[in-house]
């Protein structure tokens, strides 16, 4: 089945016992499109991203990558894997390995590519995120920034189509952020389809196409960057705005507070 | 009495009282024993030079190598099991934690008796390989592999949840991100208490005796409660003993170097 999106969602619910995180998702994500999901904690954000590369299994729905259909029981899961990069919160570097061998252990073993091409592009992939340096230390050793561009490094260096990244910078030091979002900048610059959770509205206006806002498991409002952030529709999305880009002014709790 | 002691009082009191007990006791020990009696049936010079070099190079190097074949029988089967417990397949899991709940709640010697005597009942003609070092292997590894099972499902499961979501992401299979990423983490946590279980094994070893062994088959504490019957008299006990605690001493500072490195790596 042809298609121009990247990603595909249909109908997608997602429950963990009672708990009905996800109610009901459509989404397209069109190659070379970068897309932020924005949304408070609890919406169902990251539990849509994981439910893309089947971290999370789907209740009922249909999620199509580069047209394959991910949520097919008789596709080969981890091929399709292979073809979308996944950036966690916490990096998830293998701490047992050094930085090299973070982005030539999945090459080789689930690629099959010889010692030498792994290597030329795992040193290719650290020298774009720029840490070439950094080849031989230790995750241990590195910073919060410097380990999150380490992991999207090894994840490019898999050559995937698509990019996932679930809230890369919600774990860093608010002066090491800016050097992980130079480098998705940079991909997002490259073509590379990506898809964002993220809570840093500076970039989604700046770099995203596109912003979905979630609530409640539910797509609230999507559109242009510029008039989701900028001019939202949806008085949740206004609130949730005004909360994240200036905390300090929200009221104190009431007593009909949620 | 009210009591109105300052503190530097309260443990000058304390602590002599402790030294005062301990003192007593050894004192009490040293009068009361009879050291020449005992010297006489443990401690002769010239029977324990005899039992040299029999005890090393038979004897010693037995227990090393009964020891070492249960662990690795031990080893294998424990890291089977302990897959088995963290299966999505439930009668695996429940066939690994019957085994486990079964072969740590009976005595060691139990089932080396079961070993000896039941295996051959039920498998006619057939022998366990390697003769008695087989069984032996079979039977420490039998008891220790309850214990490892539970010691590597630990370990694994001490590794956080991300490795293996990150490896499943790059798009390695289950079991290829377990054998590349989990296992050589795990392993790493589990070393030093693998490492006691060796210890523990090096004294269970001496459960051989129960098996039935030729003279060249003997280990430590066969070998010094036959020459002990034969000398009537306990040195080969007590030599036997120190051949333990050479081998023990130095491994349990290994066990508490590796933990104090494990802790800093922390």
């Amino acid at each position: 089945m042809p298609t121009p999106n990247e990603i595909e969602i249909r109908g997608l619910h997602k429950s963990f016992g009672d708990n009905e995180v996800l109610r009901g998702i459509d989404l397209e994500v069109a190659t070379g499109e970068v897309v932020c999901v924005i949304g408070p904690s609890g919406s169902g954000k990251s539990t849509l991203l994981r439910c893309v590369n089947l971290l999370e299994e789907p209740t009922r729905g249909q999620v199509f990558v580069g047209g394959t259909e991910v949520t097919d029981l008789d596709v080969d899961i981890d091929a399709v894997r292979r073809r979308i990069g996944m950036v966690f919160q916490q990096f998830n570097l293998f701490p047992h390995v050094t930085v090299t061998e973070n982005l030539t252990l999945p090459q080789r073993r689930v690629l099959g590519r010889a010692k030498g091409h792994a290597a030329r592009v795992a040193r290719d992939n650290l020298e774009r995120v720029g840490l070439a340096d950094k080849a031989d230390a230790y995750p241990a050793q590195l910073s919060g920034g410097q380990q999150q561009r380490v992991a999207i490094a090894r994840a490019l260096a898999m050559g995937p189509e698509v990019m996932l990244f679930d809230e890369p910078t919600s774990a860093l030091d608010p002066e090491l952020v800016g050097d992980v979002l130079a480098v998705m900048r940079m991909l997002a610059a490259e073509g590379m389809t990506m898809m964002v959770v993220t809570h840093e509205m500076s970039f989604a206006r700046e770099v995203a196409d596109r912003v979905v806002f979630m609530d409640e498991g539910r797509i609230v409002e999507e559109g242009p960057a510029a008039q989701v952030v900028g001019e939202p529709r949806h008085a949740r999305t206004r609130h949730f705005l005004t909360r994240i880009l200036d905390p300090a002014a929200a009221e104190p709790p009431g007593p009909d507070a949620p | 009495m009210t009591s109105r002691l300052t503190r530097r009082q309260r443990r000058r009191i304390s602590q002599g009282a402790q030294y005062a007990v301990f003192v007593a006791v050894i004192v009490v020990i040293a009068v009361l024993a009879d050291w020449d009696r005992l010297q006489n049936q443990f401690a002769q010079a010239d029977l324990a030079e005899r039992l040299f070099p029999d005890i090393i190079t038979t004897a010693l190097r037995n227990t090393v190598v009964y020891t070492l074949s249960g662990f690795a029988f031990g080893l294998v089967l424990g890291l089977l099991i302990a897959l088995m417990r963290l299966s999505s397949v439930a009668p695996y899991r429940w066939a690994a934690s019957v085994y486990i709940e079964i072969f740590r709640g009976l005595p060691a010697l139990l089932i080396f008796i079961f070993v000896g005597v039941a295996v051959p009942l039920a498998f006619p003609g057939t022998e366990i390989p390697g003769g008695t070092y087989g069984k032996v292997a079979l039977g420490l590894g039998l008891v220790a592999a309850a214990y490892m099972a539970e010691t590597i499902r630990a370990g694994i499961q001490a590794v956080p949840k991300g490795q293996m979501e990150a490896a499943r992401s790059l798009g390695f299979s289950h079991a290829r991100a377990m054998v590349s990423v989990i296992l050589p983490q795990a392993y790493r946590i589990i070393i030093p208490p693998l490492t006691n279980e060796l210890v523990l094994l090096f004294k269970d070893s001496s459960l051989v005796l129960f098996l039935g062994v030729t003279l060249d088959e003997r280990e430590l504490t066969k070998f010094g409660r036959d020459l002990a019957s034969q000398t009537a008299n306990s040195t080969p006990i007590l030599v036997a003993g120190l051949c333990y605690l050479l081998v023990t001493i130095p491994l349990s500072f290994v066990v508490r170097r590796l933990e104090a490195r494990a802790a800093r790596a922390k």
